[in-house]
């Protein structure tokens, strides 16, 4: 390319883009941080300073307020057996998609498909009413088990994805050695997966972690952060209000972190 | 061995959870929402949701935030995706901070903006500071509806553009790098090379990202629950109000039924509007 003015000046309106963008994304949360760091006097004074004064009243007050704890403990408790049931019935079933050729498998990855068309957090009212009939209500396994109907369709997809990028040769070499169907699955495949396996499992858990609505719905004592916070959004003092948020916040942008490699394999599968 | 039921074993799980978790509960929400207690069919539920003063309300703001929210998220995201394909340096970094919101809920991105909007926020105190206003404006309050639906479109775009964002790039990546070249040699300009080569092949991602968003756009929830509370009435809020408030899961029921219609309808209208012709694939 030629360095002629118009395409100097297609390259600042390019960095500017950029950078705006990044500003348009992190500041946000900077001032949520912000806040969360301040003492609750601070977040309530006016005109607000726009750095913080790293005080950790808010925070404090937040984890010793009545019922956080147990929230917290029950938001990671319903993400763990999401995760868990997400993997062991997603991976099979993306492992079999990417290995066999066989009737009804068009019809199955439509059925995955489908559920991405469906509002999924409005299953939470048919299985409040089901619930109450099998003793499910108000449990950590039951919200666990919507959160795994929202995780699932992913962990299908992306194990598939996984799996197709790994030659069948190299099982059929552990075949000709000796191994059984299970023994290559385990010494040969499974090694190779694992990594994309963690990223799945915590895709699922970053997925139940945020869900709001069911949550919401289906407990009433087994508040899990999400719907503890939701529940108390119209009398919670606001430095409440922003130190939950942070602790929500904090958790998931790591692991968004840890799968960002993951994100994008995923989707470009999805999309066919 | 049992090599032909094999597959079937690997799926049973999930087809028994897709079964039990997906196909049946939304045929037990359909007939909660056309049945009374004694197993009747009856309109009594629908009657009762459309004669409800809030519905009209909640039906119009859902389908006004879908509307300024989804266009302006695809036409970002893709302006964000052509950046990151003429990125040299820096992509992957550029990228991590641009999908940091995906990990974000909807509930923290609403806290989130209730830090900016609210009164004593961080816009009225850059507004005052800087002389704009002489007193800080309620901008999350009961009269100022305007500035309500306002911050949690903001909000919304802020949070889920992040999601169309990864759909277009890995989308992207599937467009041989040999059919730019080609316009390019053909003495396409960059526009034309956008609009000629890469948004016709992005179709299919175009497709799914558009029917993911606009699906998410009717159960917006807990954005408008924390910037709005109850002064702005949405769809997803009114079934929330419906089974906890006012107790009647049946008429929950009716408005789940109704995001669930029009969420098929719009996967319809999409996958039609942008089919792409047999044989046109990458």
């Amino acid at each position: 390319m030629n360095v002629d003015g118009t395409s100097s000046a297609m390259r600042w309106t390019f960095r500017v883009s950029i950078l705006v963008l990044c500003a348009w994304v992190l500041v946000p949360i900077y001032l949520l941080i912000t806040n969360t760091l301040s003492s609750p006097e601070e977040v309530v004074s006016f005109p607000k300073k726009v750095w913080p004064s790293f005080n950790l009243e808010s925070i404090s007050f937040f984890i010793n307020f009545a019922g956080v704890g147990q929230a917290l403990w029950n938001s990671v408790l319903v993400a763990c057996v999401t995760m868990v049931f997400s993997i062991s019935a997603g991976a099979p079933a993306g492992y079999a998609l990417s290995r066999f050729d066989f009737r009804g498998k068009s019809f199955y990855r439509v059925l995955i498909l489908m559920t991405r068309a469906f509002p999924l957090p409005l299953l939470a009212l048919p299985l409040a009413v089901l619930y109450i009939r099998i003793g499910l209500d108000d449990t950590i396994l039951g919200l666990a088990l919507l959160h795994t109907m929202l995780a699932l369709p992913f962990a299908v997809l992306i194990t598939y994805s996984l799996f197709s990028g790994i030659p069948v040769e190299l099982e059929e070499a552990a075949w000709t050695l000796g191994c059984n169907r299970f023994q290559a699955f385990y010494k040969v495949i499974f090694p190779l997966v694992l990594p994309g396996l963690t990223a799945s499992a915590i895709f699922a858990f970053v997925i139940s972690w945020n869900e709001v609505f069911g949550a919401a719905v289906l407990t009433i004592e087994h508040r899990t952060l999400p719907a503890f916070l939701l529940q108390g959004l119209d009398q919670a003092p606001l430095h409440l209000k922003f130190a939950g948020g942070a602790v929500l916040v904090a958790p998931a942008l790591l692991f968004i972190f840890l799968v960002r490699k993951y994100l994008f394999s995923m989707w470009g599968i999805a999309n066919r | 061995m049992q090599t032909r039921a094999l597959p079937y074993l690997l799926l049973l799980p999930s087809v028994i959870l897709l079964g039990v978790l997906f196909l049946y509960p939304f045929v037990l929400v359909a007939w909660q929402a056309i049945s009374d207690d004694a197993g009747q069919l009856t309109s009594a539920h629908f009657s009762e949701m459309l004669g409800h003063w809030k519905f009209n309300t909640a039906f119009k703001n859902t389908l006004y935030l879908t509307l300024a929210v989804v266009p302006i998220q695809m036409v970002l995201a893709l302006y964000m995706a052509s950046l990151v394909t003429g990125m040299k340096r820096g992509r992957d970094a550029f990228l991590y901070i641009w999908t940091i919101p995906l990990g974000i809920s909807d509930l923290a991105a609403g806290i989130i903006w209730l830090s900016i909007f609210e009164q004593s926020g961080f816009l009225n105190s850059f507004l005052v500071t800087f002389g704009i206003n002489e007193q800080p404006e309620t901008f999350l309050g009961y009269q100022n509806k305007g500035t309500i639906f306002l911050a949690i479109a903001l909000a919304e775009i802020w949070r889920a553009t992040a999601i169309v964002l990864v759909i277009l790039v890995a989308g992207m990546g599937l467009i041989p790098k040999e059919y730019q070249e080609a316009a390019e040699v053909f003495g396409a300009s960059r526009w034309q090379r956008f609009t000629k080569v890469t948004l016709p092949l992005l179709k299919p991602s175009l497709q799914t990202a558009l029917i993911l968003r606009v699906i998410l756009a009717f159960e917006v929830f807990a954005v408008v629950a924390a910037l709005g509370g109850t002064n702005l009435p949405i769809l997803m809020g009114e079934v929330y109000q419906w089974q906890f408030v006012l107790r009647d899961p049946n008429v929950a029921a009716a408005f789940a039924l109704v995001i669930l219609g029009i969420s098929i309808l719009c996967t319809l209208v999409i996958m039609w509007f942008l089919r792409t012709p047999k044989g046109a694939t990458i």
